[in-house]
């Protein structure tokens, strides 16, 4: 199976990575999440940090992957399928939410569409040290749309996405799910 | 070229119980002329997207007909939403676009490539089964009331102008009409 996967450290390991362990993000926990959500529509554009579960979720007769061909199309066909009672997410890079950004404001914060957004973190490090603008401006940029977020990494942060979509609800705003994977750039 | 007034005018009339997504000028005409506000969904200042918030309803609302009644600048600013939705194919939805070549909510600055484009073409060869350009009023009347039984994605691309310069610019709100439609459809 295709995962993605990130060292990480375990508990009280020293700098030098004589701990790591590897940790991986599986397909199959991020779907038992859509499917505990009740989502029904995949609205994606494939990237780097999500394409690995892009075989899973394709063959799921419970979901329907709606591929796009710019970014900026995700937020006004989530707003779409939602008005008409659906339940989607929207599966796009960091690079292209920052593309989305008038399709962000005016589609999904200003409507109130509760949709969760899994953007994959291209340029992440658990180091906090990237050469990725693309990293470095993420977390800014949806504090800017105040849209809250949840880093999501392997299989123990998945519940995450579940919080996510309560907050969604709650709060009738879209929320972020980052899908973090180490920079291999 | 067709009146935009005559156009929208004549596609109110025909309207039963399609919802509707509009946007900029054209959607000025149908808002001031619509009487079935609830089924209309107004895109304001949506840089091109009423394309896509109309797939998305059409994808789920399969039952009933889709109308996106859009304008040619906006389609040009989300092409790519062409092979998003023939990609899709709702058979239940109609791509209305209204093409004076020209940003009229700015004053009529031409659109890129003004004079050199053809969006039935472009929705042909981007996968729409049906796609149509009339400009002439009496030709689109005597047509449109088959083509809007068609097996969608139709393109109907009327080439259009503004004799009066159109209703005045106006900015209503996108999320009271999401409201009042998610009402209408008891989806909220």
């Amino acid at each position: 199976m295709t995962v993605l996967r990130i060292t990480a450290y375990n508990g009280c390991e020293d700098e030098l990575g004589q701990s790591m362990q590897e940790l991986t993000l599986t397909p199959t926990a991020v779907q038992a999440e859509l499917h505990k959500n009740g989502v029904t529509d995949v609205v994606w554009l494939p990237d780097t940090e999500s394409s690995f579960m892009y075989k899973l979720l394709a063959e799921d007769p419970s979901l329907r992957i709606i591929p796009i061909a710019r970014e900026a199309e995700s937020m006004p066909i989530a707003l779409g399928l939602w008005i008409g009672g659906r339940k989607p997410i929207v599966m796009i890079q960091n690079t292209g939410l920052f593309e989305s950004g008038d399709s962000v404001r005016g589609m999904a914060v200003d409507v109130n569409l509760p949709v969760v957004m899994m953007i994959g973190y291209r340029g992440w490090t658990r180091r906090g040290v990237t050469k990725d603008s693309a990293a470095t401006i993420t977390e800014p940029t949806l504090n800017a749309w105040r849209i809250n977020y949840y880093l999501v990494e392997h299989d123990g942060d998945v519940d995450r996405i579940s919080a996510a979509f309560e907050e969604a609800e709650r709060r009738q705003q879209p929320v972020g799910v980052l899908i973090g994977a180490e920079y291999s750039g | 070229m067709i009146s935009c007034f005559d156009a929208v005018e004549y596609l109110v009339a025909l309207r039963k119980e399609e919802l509707v997504v509009g946007t900029m000028t054209p959607n000025r005409y149908w808002s001031d002329l619509s009487d079935k506000p609830d089924h209309d969904l107004p895109i304001y200042g949506g840089m091109g997207k009423a394309s896509s918030v109309a797939l998305g309803l059409a994808m789920s609302q399969t039952t009933r007909r889709v109308w996106c009644v859009d304008g040619d600048g906006s389609l040009l600013m989300n092409l790519g939403a062409l092979v998003t939705i023939s990609g899709q194919a709702p058979v239940n939805f109609v791509h209305f676009v209204f093409d004076d070549e020209a940003y009229q909510t700015t004053g009529s600055q031409p659109v890129p490539g003004a004079g050199r484009y053809n969006l039935k073409l472009m929705a042909e060869s981007a996968g729409y089964p049906e796609a149509y350009l009339f400009d002439d009023l009496e030709d689109f009347k005597t047509e449109l009331p088959d083509i809007i039984k068609k097996e969608g994605p139709v393109m109907v691309v009327l080439k259009i102008h503004y004799p009066n310069g159109g209703p005045p610019f106006s900015m209503g709100s996108t999320k009271d009409a999401v409201d009042e439609m998610r009402n209408a459809l008891g989806t909220r």
